[in-house]
């Protein structure tokens, strides 16, 4: 049994402290002692997983690792195909997930996904500092302090990977009658109840989907109409896996989805009545419910950030953030894993960075280098290239890296041209190579459009001014052989290639 | 930071929506998404594609074109439709001027978004009539 005096990183004064022990920062407190950066780990929990040690509730992710890919497990490829894997650099910390899921589905389950963060913590033998919660911050001139239930930290930089993990339930009328999505109690308790479900998300749409077996009815409403994954073709929707009550709704099995907002929730003896406005046509409608549960999300646990200068934005009160996520107004003060939303990158076609782990773990992955490079002068290699490969290595890369799959529009290939030739940058922040300076040089992403097609675009620097090219998407993604994208690449770069 | 109903709020006072009612203004909070802009932040991309229509609620945005300042635009107006209605590229930079705060729409979600608020695509009639006939007078 771990003592008080065994646990590492007491309180004191450290270059960096990370704060929370979910995949993002995991994955940055990980990648940031690879690259022998010195910082504390600190988390209010108790063991490994951030939300993952309760949610979802309904047993499954969303999020699939498909065992059986094209590519060999555990290669650099293969984590395309393993959304939920954080991001090792040895053999024994990749493509961890496959080795916890019994064969039954694609997407493990949360315990499968819980151990699977536990066990990568176990093998590259992380250390993080538990039950020790972060509760207030302030400055001491160029320095942050963290106030925490163990005592105070003090650093130059914060990286906050606390997830967008407190419960928010809107302003409205009766709302002591509406319980959160968190306290959602057992299914079998949901017998023969009839529900009503304030969000049309996929909270929502899992709830109504964990308890059609149970419920006697199931009314969803929120003012703007379900979107479907599969019609907007991003991962905002309603995820193919909860599509079941929608079907329901059209074969009259007893699920209402109204676009209507919530006036107001009061008690009438032993249920409750949901007054609802529709949002077109603006028809009232009262609504009888034995229990009324707020899919209504989740708003970012910043405490008294804000007050400090953080700047946020949005219904989940996100941080404002660079395109390193970096807090735009407060520098110094990085995010990790799903708050990384509020970097939502070039959004073209309205499709921004995803915060979910398949994506946000390579982010965190850049963020530990850009750390090291900016504030540590621990500078990453940067190969060089043969002028005559610099097109075909781009065109591999959009066939197969992971980051740039798991990452459409929003993380790029980078390969640069210095004195000395071409180089590779790395894997970077679109946006940062979009609207940043320096060298000649091209980023290479894929872009999906509002049809689902995904094809490769690629960003050319000359002369500080960037340009687009897209590329023509391929029936089998298969980019490396493209005649034409090796024609349109070539003419973009011009002189910069032999 | 604004949560839904400060921002419907926010939405009810801007000429654009100003004929919806609060259902609809409702429903118009939770299509849009919130962003925030810190100064120098390129908000639209001159020749990139893909592009979104974006509505300012807080600061001032600086329309650009080669380092040239061409228009400063202040809370209540918007921007991004012309790229998206005419299916072309941007053909100007739009920088946020100190902290800006907007709503978006994506470019694909626009035609369907003006044929569900008719009135609102009323009001950017006008405001575009307004455009062209200062830009006719400027040329007499």
């Amino acid at each position: 049994m771990e003592t008080l005096a065994e646990r590492p990183f007491p309180p004191g004064d450290y270059p960096l402290v990370v704060v929370g022990s979910g995949p993002g920062g995991i994955q940055v407190s990980y990648s940031l002692r690879r690259l022998g950066v010195e910082h504390a780990f600190i988390s209010a929990d108790d063991s490994p997983g951030g939300m993952f040690r309760r949610f979802p509730f309904f047993q499954r992710l969303l999020s699939w690792t498909k065992p059986y890919a094209p590519v060999p497990r555990g290669s650099r490829a293969y984590q395309r195909y393993d959304w939920n894997s954080l991001i090792g650099d040895e053999p024994t910390h990749q493509a961890i997930q496959p080795e916890f899921m019994d064969g039954t589905s694609e997407f493990p389950s949360r315990p499968e996904m819980e151990a699977q963060l536990a066990e990568f913590v176990h093998r590259a033998a992380l250390p993080i500092r538990y039950g020790c919660r972060w509760e207030a911050t302030r400055r001491d001139g160029d320095r942050f302090v963290l106030d925490t239930s163990d005592g105070e930290y003090r650093c130059g930089l914060v990286v906050f990977a606390v997830g967008v993990a407190e419960p928010f339930t809107p302003e409205l009328a009766g709302r002591e009658h509406v319980v959160h999505y968190v306290d959602t109690r057992d299914a079998a308790s949901y017998a023969g109840k009839r529900l009503f479900i304030v969000g049309k998300q996929n909270s929502g749409f899992e709830l109504a989907s964990g308890l059609l077996h149970w419920a006697s009815r199931i009314v969803l409403a929120s003012p703007r109409p379900a979107k479907l994954s599969v019609e907007t073709n991003t991962l905002a929707g309603i995820r193919a896996r909860y599509l079941q009550p929608i079907e329901d709704r059209f074969m009259g099995g007893g699920v209402y989805i109204l676009n209507a907002s919530i006036e107001g929730v009061e008690r009438a003896g032993d249920v409750f009545r949901i007054k609802t406005r529709a949002t077109e046509g603006g028809m009232d409608l009262t609504i009888e419910a034995d229990e009324v549960i707020a899919a209504t999300g989740f708003v970012t646990p910043l405490r008294d950030l804000p007050a400090l200068g953080v700047a946020t934005f949005g219904q989940s009160r996100l941080p404002a953030q660079t395109a390193y996520w970096e807090s735009a107004s407060l520098p110094g003060v990085y995010f990790a894993g799903t708050i990384n939303m509020g970097s939502p990158g070039l959004k073209k076609n309205g499709v921004g960075g995803t915060g979910a782990v398949h994506g946000a773990r390579f982010n965190a992955r850049i963020l530990a280098r850009e750390i090291a490079e900016r504030h540590f002068g621990i500078v990453a290699p940067r190969p060089s290239l043969a002028p005559r490969d610099v097109v075909n290595y781009l065109l591999e890369e959009a066939t197969d890296a992971p980051e740039l799959w798991n990452q459409k529009g929003y993380l790029a290939r980078a390969v640069l041209f210095g004195g000395d030739g071409p180089y590779d940058e790395g894997i970077v922040p679109l946006q940062a190579f979009v609207d940043g300076s320096g060298p000649d040089g091209a980023a290479i992403t894929l872009e999906g459009d509002a049809e689902g097609v995904v094809r490769p675009a690629a960003y050319v620097r000359r002369g500080g001014s960037v340009s687009e090219v897209m590329l023509d998407p391929d029936p089998l993604n298969e980019f490396r052989g493209s005649a034409d994208g090796r024609a349109r690449l070539t003419a973009a770069l011009g002189e910069l290639l032999p | 930071m604004a949560d839904t109903e400060e921002l419907i709020d926010e939405l009810a006072g801007l000429t654009l929506f100003a004929d919806l009612s609060r259902p609809e203004l409702a429903g118009v909070a939770h299509t849009l998404e919130e962003e925030w802009y810190a100064e120098g932040q390129r908000i639209l991309r001159e020749g990139l594609s893909g592009t979104g229509f974006y509505v300012l609620l807080e600061g001032e945005v600086s329309v650009r074109l080669g380092g040239d300042e061409l228009a400063r635009l202040h809370r209540g107006a918007f921007f991004g439709e012309a790229a998206i209605l005419l299916g072309e590229l941007p053909g100007a930079d739009v920088v946020a001027a100190g902290r800006v705060r907007v709503v978006n729409l994506a470019g694909p979600a626009m035609k369907n978004f003006l044929m569900r608020h008719p009135n609102v695509m009323y009001r950017m009639l006008q405001e575009q009539t307004r455009r062209l006939r200062s830009a006719n007078r400027w040329r007499r």
